[in-house]
């Protein structure tokens, strides 16, 4: 029987700075000095942000933390391309996405002590509460790009979720509807290879994640997670075609959590020693410290004194956080809706919660 | 005035609306070329154009889902679902990102969208295209939900839940659509959320309905001196209507046609009991549908209350 291919695809995989810090020159020319250090000092103040939110957790001064480590160029070399004008709708494990838009740090360890006031994003931020329930925040980024089309502004939307989130139904029907209205949506996977301990391969058959959206109608494109260079580019190149009127992007940060699920997980339990080893070898700071050490923009001076610096923002955010004021239990009732209702105003008088 | 039907009343509240506010938009399943399985959005596309009423994908998940995106960034979408057992893919949605959204962002952000649904018994229908299951979606705060009763108070509610700040699931009678008329002004008008209103004033027993039901203890009301309260809103609903009434008749029956077990009723007849229980003159009685899986056509009949079984409790109550 006479058979011709209606359709075909391909998926491709982009990196400008390899896992021993070799740049591919004509990509990494778009890069100035600068920006490098850009990225080298804010992966190390989220890297920071982490390591220390990991020692309250277990003081018991934060509540089960969900950690960055490893994933930090795919959310911070993402976030940057961003600009104050775009939504974001992160996942619980994206504190790195905040930190690179700038959002107040201490309000990341007030969410994370406990205090919705954490997600009450300042003016100007456009950022969504991080969403807890895996892979349902995706639906969210698309309503959000499609009103950005209806309204004839030229900005985008982005999501953030897991290679676990992109089994959920949300996904599909996200990417789908994104897919038939052309929105300007770009949905970041962060690919970091376990849900839990659930490896990759259980979340899909296809290869990649990036080539779902090929069965979308629209581009995906698998990008080295750990190289920061890279994840920036193939987001600008998003959003640029997002602003063009050129549709939606599906972008798969192949990357790797080098820590627990959360605080509340023994990776232990489920993956090698092995395994973590060789993926620490692949971390995102690691080649970037060896590509400016080679341009002559990295000392051990220039991380010794980031570090501290780092270390000396991030006490102040957390003693600005500590010392912030408990939140008021009205406030349980307070934000349900619009405005209270008579059971509401009752319940608000007749509980003696301060008393 | 005219004399409308429930379709044409909301059809009207949407129009007007989407008229008098350019970030209204309809979204769902055929509400386009094809105005709705029932019809209720017809002419609104050659009105508005395809850009304010947009027929989605197949994808009640992603209907409410893209609609919490719309509403956050400031559109006001109304979207249809086609019969309320299919909103239950996007109740996660409904559920945890449209109905908390605002606590959660602590005003940040907020979700000004309305989803309406067909529900109910009444129209012979294949499976899972009758359900009442209004009780699960009451007990989720930073929701609201609406059910009128008839075309007048359909629009003056339509336009209050599109004006709403917040995420409204607006229930409308399946069985009322075509079946009832009612005098509509043509200008625009609200009802607020959150009021009862008196169907018909009495002194021996006060009956709490909504939607379809209140149709059916009005007629079973006949015989009885019955204060009928149409609750309208169901959430956030008003309590102070139903124990003033409690308190003039001392009998109170609830009638509605969702499952007894944990059904709306329930919180009604707990509230007499807390607010009022020295006035009443007889038990509460729920005239409910029994705890079970509504029926297909051959036996919805059978399921739904029945103005015989209203008229008994109504007997039982004055006699006890």
């Amino acid at each position: 029987m006479p058979t011709k291919t209606v359709s075909s695809s391909e998926t491709k995989n982009i990196q400008i700075i390899n896992e021993k810090g070799e740049a591919d020159g004509t990509l990494v020319s778009r890069f100035t000095e600068d920006d490098f250090r850009r990225f080298f000092e804010t992966i190390i103040l989220a890297r920071t942000f982490n390591h220390r939110a990991l020692s309250l957790q277990r003081e018991g001064r934060l509540g089960t933390y969900a950690s960055i480590w490893g994933q930090e160029a795919s959310q911070i070399g993402t976030a940057l391309a961003f600009g104050e004008e775009d939504w974001l709708f992160p996942s619980f494990r994206e504190s790195g996405v905040y930190i690179a838009r700038g959002y107040p740090i201490w309000m990341l360890y007030r969410y994370w002590a406990g205090d919705e006031r954490g997600m009450q994003a300042p003016p100007g931020f456009n950022l969504f509460p991080m969403s807890v329930p895996v892979g349902t925040q995706v639906p969210h980024a698309t309503g959000a790009a499609w009103a950005m089309k209806l309204k004839g502004h030229r900005n985008a939307a982005a999501v953030y979720f897991g290679d676990g989130g992109s089994s959920k139904g949300d996904f599909h029907e996200g990417l789908n509807f994104a897919g038939v209205f052309k929105v300007p949506a770009i949905f970041i996977c962060q690919n970091n290879q376990w849900a839990i301990s659930v490896p990759r391969s259980r979340q899909t058959a296809a290869k990649t994640i990036a080539e779902r959206a090929f069965g979308y109608g629209f581009e995906g494109v698998q990008v080295d997670g750990n190289d920061i260079t890279a994840v920036y580019k193939v987001t600008k190149d998003a959003i640029e075609k997002a602003r063009a009127g050129g549709g939606p992007t599906l972008i798969e940060c192949f990357t790797y959590r080098l820590d627990d699920h959360t605080t509340a997980d023994d990776s232990s339990r489920y993956r090698s020693d092995d395994e973590v080893e060789y993926w620490k070898e692949r971390e995102p700071l690691k080649r970037l410290r060896t590509y400016m050490e080679g341009k002559g923009w990295w000392t051990k001076e220039y991380e010794d004194d980031l570090t501290k610096k780092a270390e000396e923002r991030i006490d102040s955010e957390i003693r600005k956080a500590e010392a912030f004021e408990a939140p008021d239990p009205a406030d349980i009732i307070k934000y349900t809706y619009g405005s209270l209702t008579p059971r509401q105003a009752r319940e608000l008088k007749e509980l003696k919660w301060r008393g | 005035m005219a004399r409308l039907n429930l379709v044409q009343a909301i059809n009207q509240a949407l129009a007007q609306e989407m008229e008098r506010d350019k970030d209204v938009i309809v979204i769902g399943e055929d509400v386009g070329k094809d105005g709705g399985v029932f019809r209720v959005t017809q002419g609104l596309l050659d009105k508005f154009g395809p850009e304010r009423v947009m027929d989605t994908p197949l994808s009640e998940l992603g209907i409410i889902g893209s609609a919490v995106g719309l509403a956050a960034y400031g559109m006001k979408p109304v979207a249809e679902i086609q019969f309320m057992g299919f909103t239950y893919a996007g109740l996660e949605q409904l559920f945890s990102h449209a109905a908390r959204i605002r606590s959660r962002s602590r005003n940040r952000f907020t979700c000004p969208m309305v989803v309406r649904t067909p529900y109910g018994i009444g129209i012979k229908p294949p499976e899972l295209h009758s359900e009442s299951t209004e009780g699960l979606f009451c007990h989720m705060p930073g929701l609201k939900v609406v059910v009128p009763s008839n075309p007048y108070s359909a629009k003056g509610l339509l336009t209050s839940a599109i004006r709403d700040p917040d995420p409204v699931l607006f229930l409308e009678a399946s069985r009322l659509y075509r079946s009832i008329k009612a005098e509509v002004p043509e200008e625009e008008y609200t009802i607020p959320l959150g009021k009862a209103s008196v169907y018909q004033e009495g002194n021996d027993i006060t009956v709490v309905s909504w939607g379809t039901m209140l149709h059916r203890a009005a007629e079973a009301s006949e015989d009885f001196d019955c204060e009928i309260i149409d609750l309208q809103t169901l959430r956030p609903y008003d309590e102070e209507a139903v124990v003033k009434s409690v308190k003039k008749t001392g009998r109170l029956v609830i009638v509605y046609e969702a499952a007894r077990i944990g059904g709306f009723g329930a919180e009604i007849a707990a509230l007499v009991a807390e607010e009022a229980f020295e006035y009443l003159k007889a038990p509460v009685v729920r005239v409910a549908a029994p705890d079970a899986v509504i029926p297909m056509a051959r036996l919805e009949d059978h399921y739904m209350p029945s103005p015989e079984r209203i008229r008994s409790a109504f007997e039982s109550v004055m006699r006890y």
